[in-house]
């Protein structure tokens, strides 16, 4: 079988698995899901990496540095920035204690 | 396919399966840590993946065989570089301005996808060129190059760095058309010339980013988010298409999980505002409103109040039931808005938050600013909840919400005619902290402020808060 039909059926799988796990996500959380899934389709990373791998012109070497730098930056921002707003939820004991440090620390 | 392949493709698949496990445990609050972590895990196994790929030769089934070295090196600088910059950027926004701050992020996003699927598009040789490569990855190149422009222009109205008033552009439908146009011509060029198929890629690219620019700026400010939420999708679905381009499951799993997970968000933003995806995606809201608003609005005078008075009736009330909406989160006053709600309670009134699903700037924007500023969760209300206790509440303090809470809503015949609202107007009082004067993004007189029962304390939502505050703990016990 043509590995584009099965590459297509697991697209049109996974866009139905998406609808049902994010249908449910409560209002509250939908900030925090909107930058999870920011950050998930930073995965394009793995694609430059393996498009680097036929780089051989300087251009193409150049458009490859350009998105793996995007890329990077998208993934580790995205994560970095969903844990930010997800430590707002975290029991409030924890986040005082934290937030008291981080106050120090500004000091 | 050989061992290799075989044991990559079940990391990749792996990865995936982590991706799906982590955005579901973001469902709920006591997971949603757990989940990111998850997700986290995946992303790191997938990237070590492809490194451990990059020294993997498929043509003779060996390691170490014709590296490149120098792209390596190259890749390598610029994913250190860019986490550096990435985490940089994101511990040092402030929680106020994570909305521009994720769609600059989905920028990136996009512009990488755009740039992986052009790279396949111009290194693939003429033998390996075939008609499924030139069509997904043309379609990457199309799709990443519209989200690239549409939220960096998206991300520069939230900034105010760019006017949030929707841009008029002159023949705007025509020259919409024309561009669609243009890019279905140059992506149908692409698949039946391929000799030329770097020229005609660039072509799309640069045609698909001219379609951003159209296609964000004549939506306003206010519509933001749920723009911001599709272009998420736009993304998602450009890596999933690179990711068919490349026959890589996790790019292809991933990229079309965010793409449902955008639109459907996008949905339920577009539906808590009373308004069809269709109609935001088009533009103009406000724009075609304003001038059949301004002939009928409200009359009457305000009640101006003072901050003391404030603090009076809310030591006296039983229950008050606190409004927060943009203007809130503007002046970076949800701290001073918790403490004030603590000092209530610690003198025996009840208090609550009414939640708006659009108060702020995203879905779930509010909850996370209060949150941060440590009101228990329990206190923060859904609008659905919420209503049918307005009546019983002494005291509705409205701070910087306007167009969610303008009765106006309930009659036909306006602009935010239909949307649905907090019945703030049915507390016994209210009072609404508010900067000046001026309108919402409506851009209408709010009846609210015109009411018998309502009382109004202009200025900035910090500096009255602090008063109100300082005030009620001047009134002792």
């Amino acid at each position: 079988m043509n590995t584009i039909v099965v590459s297509i059926t697991l697209f049109i799988l996974a866009l139905m698995i998406g609808i049902e796990v994010i249908g449910k996500v409560p209002a509250t959380l939908h900030t925090p899901m909107m930058s999870g899934g920011n950050s998930i389709h930073g995965i394009v990373l793995v694609g430059v990496i393996i498009v680097a791998a036929h780089a051989e012109t300087p251009l193409a070497l150049v458009l490859v540095g350009l998105a793996a730098l995007l890329g990077t930056i998208n993934v580790v921002g995205g994560y970095v920035v969903t844990e930010k707003m997800l430590e707002m939820f975290k029991p409030k004991k924890a986040v005082s204690e934290k937030s008291d440090a981080d106050a120090e620390a500004e000091k | 396919m050989t061992a290799f392949e075989i044991v990559q493709w079940f990391v990749y698949l792996l990865a995936s399966m982590l991706f799906v496990r982590g955005l579901h445990d973001m469902n709920a609050p006591k997971t949603a840590v757990k989940g990111n972590h998850v997700s986290i895990v995946g992303m790191v196994i997938a990237v070590i993946m492809a490194f451990v790929g990059f020294f993997y030769d498929s043509e003779s089934g060996s390691f170490g065989q014709d590296i490149n070295w120098t792209a390596l090196v190259v890749v390598l600088v610029c994913v250190v570089v860019g986490a550096f910059l990435g985490a940089r950027l994101a511990l040092r926004t402030k929680s106020t301005d994570y909305p521009q701050l994720v769609s600059l992020f989905n920028t990136v996003g996009g512009g990488a996808a755009a740039l992986v699927a052009l790279n396949d598009i111009m290194g693939a040789s003429d033998s390996e060129v075939s008609l499924v490569l030139l069509i997904t990855a043309g379609l990457g190149v199309i799709i990443g190059s519209v989200t690239f422009s549409g939220s960096l222009v998206a991300a520069g109205k939230l900034q105010r760095i760019l006017s949030g008033k929707p841009a008029k552009i002159p023949f705007k439908t025509f020259l919409t058309i024309v561009n669609i146009l243009a890019i279905i011509a140059s992506f149908v060029m692409l698949c039946v010339q391929p000799g030329c198929r770097t020229m005609w890629a660039l072509v799309a690219l640069a045609l698909s980013f001219v379609y951003g620019l159209l296609f964000v700026f004549p939506i306003g400010g206010a519509d933001m988010p749920v723009v911001i939420s599709v272009l998420n999708a736009c993304t998602g679905t450009a890596v999933a298409m690179s990711g068919l381009a490349l026959d890589n499951v996790a790019l292809i799993v991933a990229g079309a999980l965010v793409g449902a997970s955008g639109m459907t968000l996008s949905v339920l933003m577009a539906k808590a505002m009373n308004r069809k995806l269709s109609a935001v995606l088009l533009g103009g809201f406000g724009g075609d409103n304003e001038a059949a608003a301004a002939g009928d609005g409200p009359e009457g005078t305000m009640k101006e109040t003072t901050a003391d008075d404030v603090a009076v009736q809310l030591k006296y009330a039983q229950r008050v039931i606190f409004v927060p909406g943009f203007g809130l989160a503007q002046a970076q006053a949800q701290r001073d808005l918790a403490d004030l709600g603590k000092l209530l309670e610690d003198k025996g009134v009840e208090v609550q938050y009414a939640i708006h699903p659009v108060a702020g700037r995203m879905p779930g924007h509010m909850n996370v600013l209060l949150a941060e500023a440590n009101v228990p969760y329990e206190e923060l209300v859904d609008r659905d909840d919420i209503n049918p206790q307005f009546p019983q509440a002494d005291v509705a303090l409205v701070v910087g919400a306007n167009d969610v809470t303008n009765p106006a809503a309930r009659k036909p015949g306006t602009p935010v005619s239909g949307m649905p609202i907090l019945d703030v107007d049915k507390a016994k009082r209210v009072v609404v902290i508010k900067r000046g004067r001026g309108t919402g993004y409506a851009g209408i007189q709010n009846e609210l402020y015109f009411m018998d029962n309502t009382q109004m304390l202009f200025g900035d939502a910090k500096k009255e808060l602090e008063e109100i505050t300082a005030a009620l703990k001047e009134l002792g016990d």
